[in-house]
């Protein structure tokens, strides 16, 4: 199984580029995953121990909200990522994610992450440099969202 | 009689030119001396120039005081030439809803052809810069064509600019060399008070062969040239235009435009005298008769309104509108229209109620070029 | 809203011969409610012929009585029939347009500006198979629909187009059957909304977060973008960071047009008059500088 994880981490748009040391150094913490439709791979409010490295399936980051159900706030698509809290404490999911469709993805145990990262600080520089990149990206694209864009006209 | 000759004509000549020109069918128009100002005026001889009128100019200030026996030693006065091929408020067409039918009436576009005798080289200029406006292009404005190519042109060029002008500076003035049918430079020397004229189409020729006139000497070539050497140096203003356009691209967000909006008050008063300034509003006017009219009517980029688009003006500020003026017209006329949009008259710095000198504008820039600096109000209010 | 039963008495109908801002008389024929403020009215002259024009360009459109507005053509001059204009309720005039019903009659001017260079040819005179990346936010897929239907026609000989559509919510997405029919004939249709909706299965987030998605070439394509100014400067950013050259993005610029052909002088954007130098213009050197200065 390790080898067809690696394939799979080194296919994937997150670590492209990172180089085969860091590929080796995640793969000792991945694991492949699949999830039904419906399912949650993060639940708001529970330990954030791992995250997804979404290989097909969308997943849709929701909040619950009495009365309404859940509202989703953005949906992620393959070749993205799910899942930032394990970064940081107190390690505890702040959305849900849940499989839209049959959601195959690459789990990673970020406690193992972080150790490696700390045990390895060129390592763990890398890393967080793509994390940061994804979380920038996300960071931005919800700012132009927050504009409400279409709702102030557009005449044409 | 060939364009290259300079002729001699006195007093009673353009009085004669005038005449000519009203019996040949022709609105005779000229500068007149009106509410304590040299305006476009009719004109149906001489003594409605504005013989003995001298005029004092600086930022802010505009006064007639006494002159000579000239009849032109002033410079421009707040209403410029614009206003005749391009009205303040004109009707575009109406329409009519009867019975829920719509029925069109054409707006009239024959008029009776247009003289103008008396305007000065930065006017000319400035229809000029107008004829790539709304003359040329894709959509050639027809009524002004009209207007236009009917149009017979006397200028006479300027021997005494005001404090304010800088025609010298932007290659308008204070001589003319070509686009009019007739020039004139007014003489008032030793050798008398004359005219010298010269034809520029054979149409001014054939004016001027009307009229009583005498082939120039050399010494009336001369004193011509004198006159427009003096006029030159006693131009009240300068503007540098080498490098101009590039200098204020470079600086959109110069400091100097916040400090510019703390003095404007956004009055427009530059842009209504303004002899280049062609922004109009397309209104559509609808009665309760049923009668419908879409009138163009002058408007101006410090209007608010202006740049309104669905949700806002694009450029609510103060600073940002004194620049959109100024850049339009030194900087981005030029990409535009391949032209300048100023022709340095100096209307807009007379004009202006609170003093505000294009020229000293640019200056500032020029002395702290590239001093760029974003500066973003914290409110939209400052409008 | 003027309703004309009658024909225009034909001695006072303007005729192409008219001043440039009488507008020639048209009848709405159709109307389709595109969404809750969104209609597209069907339009046939009065007299005379169809406009012809170029997908992209713009025409004037007069609510008698009320005003004039820049509405930018939304039929498709292959697929013949009516002219379409789809209108969004915005202000005084769009109000008027967007209540117009069957048999009313409006003004039309135009067209105008500059169109999506369609039939555009790459140097060397060969035919353009360079990947085709449509992003167009709510109502800007009007301004497009013509060129779409051209680019996708052109790509059965084997190009390749993208539309991505973005919108503030599932009922905000216009011409479902148009993405229906693009996707058909082989092209790929991505949609992605701000809001979701309960019964939404799509995408939800930025518009821009599909391009990577998308799988065109960034190397070999060129872009035309259509909806807030905002929004395709982050797009056209984000295109380049890809690797798509900015010369060949197309924007559709849009500033408050009075007049449609240049005289009126408020839709300047620094050396732009965008009714006559737009309202599509491309997106590398000046208006990258343009659409990146502030103006407040």
């Amino acid at each position: 199984m390790t080898t067809s994880v690696r394939e799979l981490l080194a296919a994937h748009e997150f670590l492209r580029g990172l180089g085969d040391e860091v590929l080796e150094t995640v793969v000792g913490c991945a694991h492949n995953v699949a999830f039904e439709p419906g399912e949650l791979l993060c639940v708001e409010g529970a330990s954030a121990d791992t995250f997804y490295l979404l290989r097909r399936g969308r997943v849709s980051l929701e909040v619950h909200a009495p009365g309404r159900g859940p509202v989703v706030i953005e949906t992620v698509e393959p070749g993205s990522v799910v899942g930032w809290s394990w970064l940081v404490p107190p390690y505890r999911w702040t959305i849900d994610a849940r499989a839209i469709d049959r959601v195959g993805a690459v789990a990673i145990d970020g406690a193992c992450l972080r150790e490696k990262a700390e045990r390895d600080p060129a390592f763990g520089y890398a890393l967080l440099t793509r994390v940061s990149t994804h979380l920038l990206a996300r960071l931005q694209a919800t700012r132009v969202r927050a504009l409400d864009l279409y709702g102030a006209g557009h005449g044409h | 009689m060939t364009f290259a000759e300079s002729f001699v004509v006195d007093v009673d000549g353009l009085d004669a030119l005038v005449q000519v020109l009203i019996q040949r069918g022709y609105e005779t128009k000229g500068p007149t001396v009106h509410d304590g100002a040299v305006v476009p005026g009719p004109i149906t001889g001489v003594r409605e120039f504005p013989r003995g009128v001298r005029d004092e100019q600086a930022p802010g200030r505009y006064r007639l005081g006494k002159g000579d026996e000239r009849l032109f030693a002033w410079a421009v006065g707040p209403g410029s030439w614009k206003a005749d091929f391009f009205p303040a408020n004109q009707v575009e067409w109406r329409a009519h809803t009867s019975e829920g039918a719509l029925s069109f009436a054409e707006v009239g576009t024959a008029s009776t052809p247009l003289a103008i005798i008396g305007a000065r080289p930065c006017e000319l200029a400035a229809i000029e810069v107008f004829d790539r406006v709304l003359g040329e292009g894709a959509h050639p404005d027809p009524r002004y064509v009209t207007r236009r190519d009917t149009c017979f042109m006397v200028v006479v060029e300027c021997a005494v600019p005001a404090g304010t002008c800088f025609c010298s500076s932007m290659g308008t003035g204070p001589d003319v060399k070509s686009g009019f049918d007739i020039a004139l430079s007014e003489l008032s020397d030793a050798d008398g008070h004359r005219f010298l004229a010269r034809a520029g189409s054979s149409h001014g020729a054939d004016v001027l062969a009307a009229i009583p006139h005498a082939l120039a000497s050399e010494l009336d070539l001369r004193a011509r040239l004198e006159s427009l050497e003096h006029a030159e140096a006693s131009m009240g203003r300068h503007l540098e235009t080498e490098g101009l356009a590039e200098l204020l691209a470079r600086n959109i967000e110069h400091p100097r435009w916040s400090d510019v909006a703390e003095r404007c008050l956004s009055c427009a008063n530059c842009t209504m005298v303004c002899p280049t300034c062609f922004c109009s509003d397309v209104l559509d006017i609808s009665e309760l008769s049923g009668a419908l009219e879409r009138r163009r009517v002058w408007s101006s980029c410090f209007d608010l309104d202006h740049s309104y688009l669905h949700g806002g003006a694009v450029r609510s500020s103060t600073s940002s509108r004194y620049r959109q003026w100024m850049t339009h017209k030194l900087s981005t006329w030029w990409d535009q229209f391949d032209t300048s949009g100023c022709v340095g008259c100096g209307r807009c710095v007379t004009w202006c109620p609170v003093s505000i000198d294009i020229t000293e504008e640019v200056e500032a820039i020029v002395r702290t070029d590239g001093a760029a600096r974003v500066t973003v109000p914290t409110s939209r209010s400052d409008s | 809203m003027v309703t004309s039963e009658h024909s225009v008495a034909s001695k006072d109908v303007p005729s192409p011969g008219a001043g440039p801002l009488t507008p020639l008389t048209h009848r709405v024929v159709r109307r389709v409610q595109e969404t809750s403020d969104v209609a597209t009215l069907f339009l046939e002259p009065l007299v005379g012929d169809r406009l012809v024009f170029r997908p992209g360009q713009f025409n004037m459109l007069s609510a008698f009585g009320v005003g004039e507005v820049a509405i930018s053509v939304s039929s498709a001059p292959g697929e013949g029939g009516p002219l379409r204009h789809t209108v969004r309720d915005v202000g005084a005039v769009s109000h008027a347009l967007v209540r117009c019903e069957v048999g009313d009659v409006i003004g039309v001017r135009g067209p105008f500006g500059t169109d999506w260079q369609v039939t555009s040819d790459v140097e060397g005179g060969t035919s353009d198979t360079r990947d085709v990346v449509v992003v167009a936010g709510g109502i800007g897929l009007a301004p497009l629909r013509g060129a779409l239907y051209e680019f996708v026609a052109a790509a059965r000989g084997g190009g390749r187009v993208f539309i991505l559509v973005g919108g503030r919510n599932p009922d905000q997405i216009i011409f479902h059957d148009d993405l229906a029919a693009w996707e058909r004939d082989g092209a790929t249709v991505m949609l992605s909304v701000d809001q979701s909706t309960p019964q939404w299965r799509g995408r939800v987030g930025l518009v821009t977060t599909m391009l990577g998605d998308a799988g065109f070439d960034p190397r070999n394509s060129r872009a035309l973008l259509c909806g807030p100014e905002i929004m395709m400067r982050f797009t056209a950013r984000a295109l380049v960071d890809m690797g798509v050259d900015p010369a060949a993005i197309l924007v559709s610029l849009e500033r408050n047009m009075q007049c449609g052909i240049g005289w009126c002088g408020h839709c300047q954007l620094g050396p732009l008059i965008i009714c006559r130098d737009g309202p599509v213009v491309p997106y590398g050197g000046v208006v990258e500088r343009l659409l990146a200065e502030r103006e407040r």
